[in-house]
């Protein structure tokens, strides 16, 4: 970590401390959208040490999701309702997880390993919802009742009680809150471990695996832990959906979720210590404006048109929008894929080389 | 002069095909022992057999880099091998090209000091001293510490070359195996590279083990040459004899045993 690492996390902790301030400029105001900014943000950062360092894409991280997000909810359940324990545990437990799941994953590279880590978090969701039904609760999902055991704080609530951190209620901008300093501290490890000499042999599995062999470097223990490592941040990341909202469902592990959060990665950037997060706000932020579209609304964006036009533009852009959106997520995708390899932060960068370019030109035209 | 490596015996064969037939070698420690042969002659198959990449139908190979008794590598990881103190540098150059020259020399340096897993993940790379230190001193070793914060894989052939021997010093190795280490370099780079050979055995004491076929190199740089022809060792000596060895010269104009 030198000063400009500092910095970065810096102005990163201050810009999404104060993000219920000036959110709403852009329409982003809600706590709920806050609030999965920062879940979904410190999923895709954890995803990013796996796969944009060591270049091995996992097709199943969501299955880590699912896992914390269970693990949380049974600490709630059975000891408290303080979210403190509830990610401590699902973080170790989803480490678990990933140790088992890698240690067979990584026994492959490329495609194969993808399609291994795909197959086990199928395995893990088609079992949240068959033989697993006395843990996870199958279709209905695992909820609080008021007959939870609770063993540590049963006395001191009553009714049906909600999580909390030390007597703070955690709902509302008070769970961003709570959210937003965990992504913080992720942040903070991620950059640490980019600049670690850990962080380089992950990049160094990335460039070449002959030369880190021949090197006399084993590249398997590196993978594992970079596995576990990003399986334990999934991990967290469950945890904190029900910390915020305190009800677990399988759904969360499906491999549309693992998928997410790849799109997420390759649209920030891969690889990038900020593009994971970028991607995981342009996707959760586009999800919400254009599902939260209808034909009412697209009839009143087109109202300055003749009838007969409106309505065609109409039944045609409402295919992009509300349950449509991932059409729309489909094309942004596309278009970054193939114009912007890099993501969102190549896009930045050549931003800035341009304006630097035109700022030199400039001042050389000064000079003469 | 004692041995680092002895073949005795091996046989390799691939379907029907014996690629190895017999072959006796003594690598002494401090020599440069080239092992020259035309194409198909074994020579690839030779130097996986060494590293135990291969492991031969009969026979033995030892190694005495460590133990005075001398050790078998056969089916050890690469990496085992190599933190034995064996380094390789390949045909095409093997490199981190998507990492900056200084970042690939830190690697083996951190190879050397670790071994073959830390995690280590908490300290900046930087903030370790005595990495960056040996990580320049080896770039400056090899003349490419200008070049430090270039990616490796924008370099020239000639350079990523240099840049792959930088990393196998940077690990004091005990033997350094080189694998036609000029192939499909131009003339101006094959004497840049044989110039820095040359140097590297004048600063240190590491035995070499070169397979090659360009004479020019082999002659410019071994203290010992064997030949391999059709999977057998069919002369040896030093270099001055084996020029003039009909058996050799008719082993490259391709009249053996046809």
């Amino acid at each position: 970590m030198n000063m400009k690492d500092n910095i970065l996390v810096l102005i990163f902790g201050a810009v999404i401390l104060t993000m219920p301030l000036w959110a709403g400029i852009v329409g982003a105001g809600y706590p709920d959208l806050l609030q999965k900014f920062a879940i979904f943000g410190l999923f895709a950062i954890g995803f990013n040490i796996l796969f944009g360092f060591t270049g091995y894409l996992s097709f199943g991280h969501a299955a880590f999701l699912g896992i914390g997000s269970y693990t949380a909810m049974w600490s709630f359940k059975l000891l408290t309702m303080n979210a403190i324990p509830a990610i401590l545990f699902a973080t170790a437990v989803s480490g678990l997880f990933a140790l088992a799941i890698g240690f067979v994953a990584l026994r492959r590279s490329g495609i194969y390993f993808s399609i291994l880590t795909l197959a086990f978090a199928q395995m893990c969701y088609n079992m949240a919802y068959s033989v697993l039904t006395p843990i996870t609760n199958g279709e209905t999902g695992l909820t609080l009742t008021a007959a939870d055991p609770r063993i540590l704080d049963a006395a001191t609530t009553e009714g049906l009680p909600s999580t909390e951190v030390f007597g703070m209620g955690l709902s509302g901008y008070h769970g961003f809150y709570f959210c937003a300093v965990i992504l913080i501290i992720g942040f903070y490890i991620s950059v640490r471990l980019y600049r670690s000499s850990f962080g380089l042999m992950l990049l160094a599995v990335k460039s070449n695996q002959n030369r880190m062999k021949y090197t006399g470097l084993n590249t398997k223990p590196y993978l594992l832990s970079a596995f576990v490592i990003s399986g334990m941040y999934a991990g967290l990341a469950g945890a904190l959906m029900v910390v915020i909202d305190p009800l677990a469902g399988a759904e969360r592990m499906q491999w549309t979720a693992s998928g997410e959060v790849v799109l997420m990665t390759i649209l920030g950037g891969v690889g990038t210590i900020l593009g994971p997060f970028i991607g995981a706000i342009v996707i959760k932020y586009f999800e919400n404006i254009f599902s939260a579209f209808n034909d009412a609304v697209l009839n009143q964006v087109f109202d300055f048109l003749p009838d007969f036009i409106q309505g065609i533009w109409v039944s045609f852009a409402s295919l992009f929008v509300g349950k449509g959106w991932h059409l729309t997520l489909g094309v942004l995708f596309m278009l970054i894929v193939i114009f912007l390899p890099g993501g969102a932060m190549e896009g930045f960068r050549r931003i800035a080389a341009k304006f630097k370019k035109e700022k030199e030109a400039h001042s050389a035209g000064g000079a003469e | 002069m004692s041995s680092i490596l002895t073949v005795e015996g091996v046989n390799k064969n691939f379907s029907g095909l014996k690629a190895l037939d017999d072959v006796n070698l003594v690598v002494e420690e401090g020599s440069v022992h080239a092992i020259i042969g035309p194409n198909g002659a074994g020579k690839s198959t030779f130097l996986n057999c060494l590293v135990g990449r291969l492991i031969p139908d009969t026979g033995t190979v030892l190694y005495y880099g460590n133990k005075p008794e001398g050790e078998t590598l056969f089916g050890l990881p690469p990496h085992e091998i190599n933190q034995k103190g064996i380094s390789r540098v390949f045909q095409t150059p093997e490199v981190f090209e998507d990492l900056t020259l200084f970042e690939n020399a830190m690697i083996p340096v951190m190879a050397h000091l670790d071994g073959s897993y830390r995690f280590n993940s908490w300290g900046g790379v930087l903030s370790r001293g005595e990495i960056a230190d040996a990580a320049e001193h080896i770039l400056s070793d090899v003349g490419l510490l200008e070049k430090r914060n270039m990616h490796s894989g924008s370099l020239s052939r000639g350079d990523k070359r240099r840049l792959e021997l930088a990393m196998c010093l940077a690990q004091d190795p005990k033997l350094l195996l080189l694998d036609e280490p000029t192939a499909g370099m131009a003339r101006a780079d094959t004497n840049n590279t044989i110039d820095l050979l040359k140097k590297i055995g004048e600063e240190r004491k590491i035995t070499k083990v070169i397979i090659e076929h360009d004479m020019h190199v082999v002659f410019s740089l071994a203290t010992k040459v064997s030949v391999l022809a059709r999977g057998h060792i069919i002369a040896e000596g030093a270099p001055q004899e084996m020029k003039g060895d009909p058996r050799v010269q008719e082993a490259y104009l391709g009249g053996a045993h046809l």
